[in-house]
């Protein structure tokens, strides 16, 4: 409850509450009974009382038809109630009440219950091999269900992957594709940067000879004069994509001789990529998920493209 | 109250002090001994008393295939109602019920008055099933007041014990019926007879139980008096022409003890009958109060004394308060039951019935969400082939196992590029996603709609379709 500027606030609404609640059994209290002006005969003896005494509209009168008296010892209760209530929970402004409940704490109490039930299922899997884990069938399904709730926004739900988010179900890996590298890269995240070698590589016309150059490392369609220009300039590249466009799967830059592309192979996106460079992050997901599903959805991605081994496993 | 007057002057000089009282604004009840009564309309209330709880009582018991035929599992999120499963996408049902169950009130309160209150009313049915336990055990109304005043004799104490007793034992078997809609009543009573009962089952028995005890064995009226909103609002949809308990001024008055033949005086004898066997405690006397709950005991009553004394029914009848200002015929009020507010009534009532039970005859019990992947508009493959990719939720809502063909329809040369079957069992839901391919010159860019068709292969009847949306990308 520190959303108060100053302490005054939270003073004034527990002041409001108290006096409100103490207002109403002051109200209770002078109005369980009535003073009533009664007629009187021609003997001047008094008659009923068939009206409280009140009047509206000139001749609408109240009449004399007394709630039951449990009626009035049920708002005693809820007073009573009230003041037990703000003794024991939050609600006089900043007082935090004598039971510290908070609704965080009743969030966290639901996790507690759902991870001893659900917990020893996922630790189960913890101590498995990677590879057996993708092999058991529960696990698959744990794992494609945990896959579409937390992964399938970027990678899509059949990982086929977007623009800059890979596909995760063919044999090109950025930082490779052994079952513990997947849960590597799950657990701690990555950071792909590619620098800007627009300034590096020259001229507008240099860099459309450097794409060129890429293009024709994977066959695809390309000049080949402004290749054989471009193929100088590529040194600049071959620190990290090395020679031939291999790629290199310990700093994560993607081999360049093959026709998958994460971010499109057109011959403008790849002068783009080279003028600018590209930045992209894989969010890590240790404390978010815990290691214990990371294991199963890390078993299941693997699972992806090595389906055959997994049947072979599987017999 | 226009009768109110300021104290008179006199005509001496010192004016009266103008006289006081302290009236209360909450007081003790005053109880309230409803005599027994038999006849017409203590029949029909019997017969409601059994047919409701006869269903409330027996249906927990009914079996359907291995389960309970009407089960509200709140755990698991699935309402069995006999062959029908509903889950909570099913929730407009309860709507429709609630629209059924309002319009029902309104129409036979707009007939009748507080039909529901006198006959149907759990609060009168309960209270009807305690009043006669205790008529057998303490007796009849002039037996019960003759008790009450008495001093506590082992007599006294012993009858006392014994009612309050056996009303409890109604009220936990109320309990425990109400608790075995939503826990199967076998595993209850197991349950119960093994004490491992849970914490929450064992709150809702007791919880219902001592509401039902309280209510029917203590409250009784005051529930009707003050506590129930139904109560307040019936009144607004009373009218003119609506039906209810009026005793015949005209024929009654002036009344008297003396006899009912001398022609001056009126039919009514005074005995004061209808006032003791009125469960609300108020005298119809005087006309229509808010208090009468339209249960129609003081019509047998005064129908009973009139037989007595040879003198002619319906001194006390039912009635409309036009047919007592214009003198209608019996034929008349008939007539203007059926005026256009109750004709309203009756036909929306009867187009949601229908469209209610044709949709729950109809229901196929499998259910189908199309999910777009929001990551991705359209892929473009190498082959020139345009890729969408779609989550498909699928809920098999039925019992038994099947297995479902994936159809996809709408774009020339539309197909599947994942598996076209899934199995499912019984009472589950899968999300699965599926790739759609169309070749590159088919449909226009920007979004085309298409069609999704699931249908089991064992029961071509058990098919949905969902549209969807495929997205050709601009190139």
């Amino acid at each position: 409850m520190a959303d108060f500027t100053s302490d005054f606030w939270g003073a004034y609404i527990a002041l409001l509450t108290v006096l409100s609640i103490i207002g109403c059994g002051v109200l209770l209290w002078t109005q369980a009974t009535a003073k009533v002006k009664i007629s009187t005969d021609a003997n001047g003896e008094p008659g009923p009382v068939e009206t409280t005494g009140h009047l509206w509209d000139e001749d609408l009168g109240e009449l004399n038809n007394p709630l039951p008296r449990w009626w009035m010892w049920l708002f005693v209760l809820t007073i009573i109630f009230g003041g037990i209530y703000l003794y024991l929970y939050p609600g006089l402004g900043t007082y935090a009440g004598k039971l510290g409940w908070q609704s965080s704490g009743q969030y966290q109490k639901e996790l507690k219950i759902a991870d001893a039930e659900y917990g020893p299922l996922f630790e189960k899997y913890l101590h498995q091999d990677l590879k057996a884990v993708a092999a058991d069938p529960q696990a698959h399904l744990i794992g494609e269900r945990l896959f579409l709730t937390y992964c399938a926004q970027c990678h899509g739900s059949d990982a086929h992957g977007n623009k800059g988010f890979p596909n995760l179900t063919d044999k090109d890996w950025l930082y490779g594709g052994a079952p513990d590298v997947i849960k590597t890269t799950i657990m701690y995240g990555r950071n792909g940067q590619m620098p800007p070698m627009g300034a590096v590589v020259g001229t507008d016309d240099e860099v459309r000879n450097v794409a060129h150059y890429v293009l024709s490392l994977s066959g695809s369609t390309h000049d080949p004069i402004k290749a054989a220009f471009g193929k100088s300039k590529f040194t600049a590249c071959i620190g990290c994509h090395s020679a031939g466009g291999i790629g290199n799967q310990a700093l994560g830059a993607p081999a360049l001789n093959d026709k998958i592309w994460l971010y499109g192979g057109s011959l403008d996106t790849i002068m783009e990529t080279i003028n600018k460079g590209r930045k992209n992050t894989m969010p890590p997901f240790k404390d978010f998920l815990g290691e214990a599903k990371v294991q199963v959805l890390a078993a299941y991605v693997w699972s992806l493209s090595n389906e055959a081994e997994i049947k072979a496993a599987q017999k | 109250m226009s009768d109110i007057q300021p104290p008179e002057i006199r005509d001496h000089a010192d004016p009266v002090e103008p006289q006081y009282a302290t009236i209360k604004m909450y007081a003790s009840r005053e109880d309230i001994y409803p005599r027994e009564v038999t006849g017409f309309f203590a029949n029909w209330r019997w017969a409601c008393v059994w047919l409701t709880q006869l269903v409330f009582y027996g249906v927990p018991w009914l079996a359907w295939n291995d389960r309970q035929a009407v089960l509200f599992d709140l755990a698991a999120r699935k309402f069995y109602l006999f062959g029908i499963v509903l889950w909570p996408q099913d929730f407009i049902y309860l709507t429709a019920l609630l629209i059924i169950c309002a319009y029902s009130l309104f129409l036979f309160t707009t007939v009748a008055g507080r039909l529901w209150c006198g006959f149907a009313c759990p609060q009168t049915v309960y209270t009807e099933i305690f009043m006669w336990v205790e008529r057998k055990i303490e007796g009849s109304r002039s037996a019960r007041i003759k008790l009450s005043k008495q001093n506590w004799t082992l007599a006294k104490v012993s009858k006392k014990c014994a009612k309050h007793a056996i009303w409890l034992g109604i009220a936990l078997w109320t309990g425990i019926s109400f608790v075995g809609y939503f826990t199967p009543i076998k595993t209850l009573m197991q349950e119960i007879l093994l004490v491992t009962l849970g914490p929450w089952e064992l709150f809702w028995v007791l919880f219902y139980a001592l509401a039902t005890y309280g209510n029917a064995g203590w409250m009784r009226e005051q529930v009707c008096k003050y506590m129930c909103p139904y109560a307040r609002f019936q009144s607004v949809m009373f009218d003119q022409d609506t039906l209810i308990v009026t005793y015949d001024q005209q024929r009654g008055e002036p009344r008297s003890t003396k006899t009912a033949k001398n022609p001056v005086l009126g039919s009514c004898i005074d005995c004061s009958i209808c006032v003791q066997v009125c469960p609300t405690g108020i005298d119809i006397r005087d006309g229509l109060q808010y208090e009468c709950i339209g249960c129609a005991a003081c019509v047998d009553a005064c129908d009973t004394v009139m037989d007595k004394i040879g003198a002619p029914k319906g001194l006390i009848r039912f009635s409309t308060a036009n047919a007592i200002k214009n003198n209608l015929s019996e034929q008349q009020v008939l007539k203007s039951i059926f005026r256009s507010r109750v004709l309203i009534y009756s036909a929306i009532l009867v187009v949601i019935v229908s469209v209610l039970a044709i949709n729950l005859l109809t229901r196929v019990p499998l259910k189908l969400d199309v999910i777009r992947d929001r990551g991705s508009m359209g892929r473009e493959l190498n082959e020139g082939v345009i890729e969408n990719v779609y989550k498909l939720q699928i809920m098999n809502t039925a019992e038994a196992n099947h297995i479902y063909r994936i159809k996809v329809s709408g774009l020339d040369s539309i197909r599947l590029d994942s598996p076209d079957q899934i199995e499912l069992p019984g009472a589950t839901t899968k999300a699965i996603p599926v790739r759609v391919h169309v070749d590159h010159d088919h449909g226009k860019q920007g979004s085309n709609k298409i069609w999704f068709q699931l249908e089991a292969i064992d029961n071509p009847a058990l098919q949905v379709k969902e549209k969807a949306v495929f997205i050709i990308p601009h190139n």
